[in-house]
């Protein structure tokens, strides 16, 4: 062997977007197979980040394994631009990477998400990243990762149906809730994060790669474009995407999802669209 | 020893750009010119390719030669491996290792299983074979010279493992098309 070291050893080029290139390598690794593998749930060894764990460091560092000089960010929290976490993490990568930010979904290449999918459709040249909390979809089920392991390479999801039927029969109603799991390519049963059970059908055959990150689980997942996801459900209890049934106070939707905001000391309640920047569009003429 | 990217991390992210479309899209041709100047015996493509993913974690097969091995091992410092079912990663420049012979991972670790470089002659994706699957809205077009006349049989076979299978990227000068091992393939008879 030559004296000189190899290029592809940690150390030998400045942190662009944060990540050394060996962490940036196994992350790239993980993601391509996530591609793959609709579904799979794939470990990668996660780096400690300069965030709390909460942060969405998972989801920070598959946007910093796939960040590129031309992308631009666009990064939400609930479906704001504005709060603390959405920008500090837009404010890390402008400094890291020196990349554009922007608020609005049509100009993103890279949307980072805690919550929600934009109400605007996606396109072929978006990448959606998702900070994952708890990546796996049985684990209230079965605690032991190894037996949930087993269970997703049996393809074995009646546990989860017979306690999603309960859940259900309780509730009285599919899709209410938050992180409702999904089949992904008719094969592996996936958490969608904790978007809202209206976003889950935004994630069936979107023209966008779909990649989900979970820094305190360390796994890394992925939906390709065009790849049918569906929310698990029933045929006495069919999965109905839910929201509240009013029209947005400051744009007027009728078809977004909303927020309820409580408006005065009287307990008087108003909605507005969770997603600001389609609300913002929708008040644009 | 020719250099390998001119720039190490804007180089490896577009090459990871292309390699990350070509495997979302499969089928559909990606541009991968971040490697200017490869050793005799590799296709910019494939050898950004390697570039991009291979390094001292990940063995290495390859029936490349001389200098272009060489420049394999310093740039990627990956080791190389001489059994081809050992190999995470595999860079087939001229007779293609027969899929059921690389390592598919396996039902619970499915993502351990090898990606596959092949060197083609050319790639084209307006006719051809009609690819169909996750990644792809309807159909989408292939047609590629330079593999074993029986790809598609054994292809058809690796899909029949799944979750566990090998994933292939498919080079050409400086173009390349990812085949993950969801994607089916259908000959015009
Ligand atoms: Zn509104």
């Amino acid at each position: 062997m030559n004296a000189m070291p190899p290029r592809n050893t940690p150390g030998s080029a400045y942190n662009f977007a944060y990540l050394d290139e060996a962490t940036k390598r196994m992350i790239r690794r993980a993601i391509l197979k996530a591609l793959a593998i609709p579904g799979h749930q794939i470990p990668f060894g996660a780096r400690e980040m300069p965030l709390p764990y909460g942060w969405g460091t998972g989801g920070i560092q598959v946007t910093a394994a796939i960040l590129g000089p031309r992308d631009v960010l666009k990064v939400i929290d609930q479906g704001a631009d504005d709060t603390t976490n959405a920008v500090s993490i837009r404010a890390f990568f402008a400094k890291v990477a020196g990349i554009a930010t922007t608020t609005r979904t049509a100009e993103a290449t890279i949307i980072q998400t805690r919550h929600r999918i934009p109400e605007r459709p996606l396109t072929e040249g978006q990448v959606m990243v998702f900070q994952v909390p708890m990546p796996e979809p049985l684990f209230r089920l079965e605690p032991r990762l190894a037996e949930t392991r087993r269970l997703h390479a049996l393809g074995d999801y009646s546990l989860a149906q017979v306690k999603l039927y309960e859940d259900i029969a309780k509730q009285g109603e599919a899709g209410t809730s938050y992180n409702h799991p999904v089949m992904v390519a008719g094969r592996y049963l996936m958490s969608p994060s904790p978007i809202p059970g209206f976003d889950n059908p935004k994630l069936h055959n979107s023209p966008a790669i779909m990649l989900f990150g979970a820094g305190r689980e360390k796994k890394i997942y992925a939906v390709p474009p065009y790849t049918a996801v569906e929310s698990l459900d029933f045929d006495d209890h069919p999965f109905r995407p839910m929201r509240a049934p009013h029209a947005c106070s400051a744009c007027g939707s009728t078809t977004s999802y909303l927020d309820e905001i409580v408006a005065d000391d009287q307990g008087g309640r108003i909605y507005v669209c969770s997603d600001t920047d389609h609300c913002r569009e929708n008040q644009t003429p | 020893m020719k250099p390998g990217f001119s720039d190490p991390v804007f180089g490896a992210q577009s090459g990871f750009a292309a390699l990350m479309n070509a495997m979302a899209r499969p089928g559909r041709i990606q541009d991968c010119n971040a490697l200017h100047e490869p050793p005799p015996g590799l296709d910019p493509a494939a050898a950004a390719a390697l570039l991009t993913l291979a390094d001292a974690e990940t063995p290495l097969w390859t029936d490349a030669e001389g200098e272009a091995r060489d420049w394999i091992a310093f740039h990627t410092g990956a080791p190389l491996v001489e059994d081809v079912a050992r190999a995470q990663f595999l860079l087939a420049t001229r007779a293609m290792p027969a899929l059921a012979s690389v390592d598919l991972g396996t039902d619970e670790t499915p993502q351990d299983s090898a990606t596959l470089i092949v060197q083609v002659a050319t790639l084209d994706d307006a006719s051809g074979w009609r690819l169909t699957g996750p990644g792809i809205q309807h159909e989408h077009r292939l047609t590629v010279t330079g593999l074993p006349a029986d790809f598609a049989v054994q292809w058809a076979r690796n899909r029949t493992h799944f979750p566990r299978g090998v994933d292939v990227v498919l080079c050409a000068g400086t173009r390349l098309a990812g085949l993950p091992r969801t994607t089916r393939i259908t000959e015009d008879r």
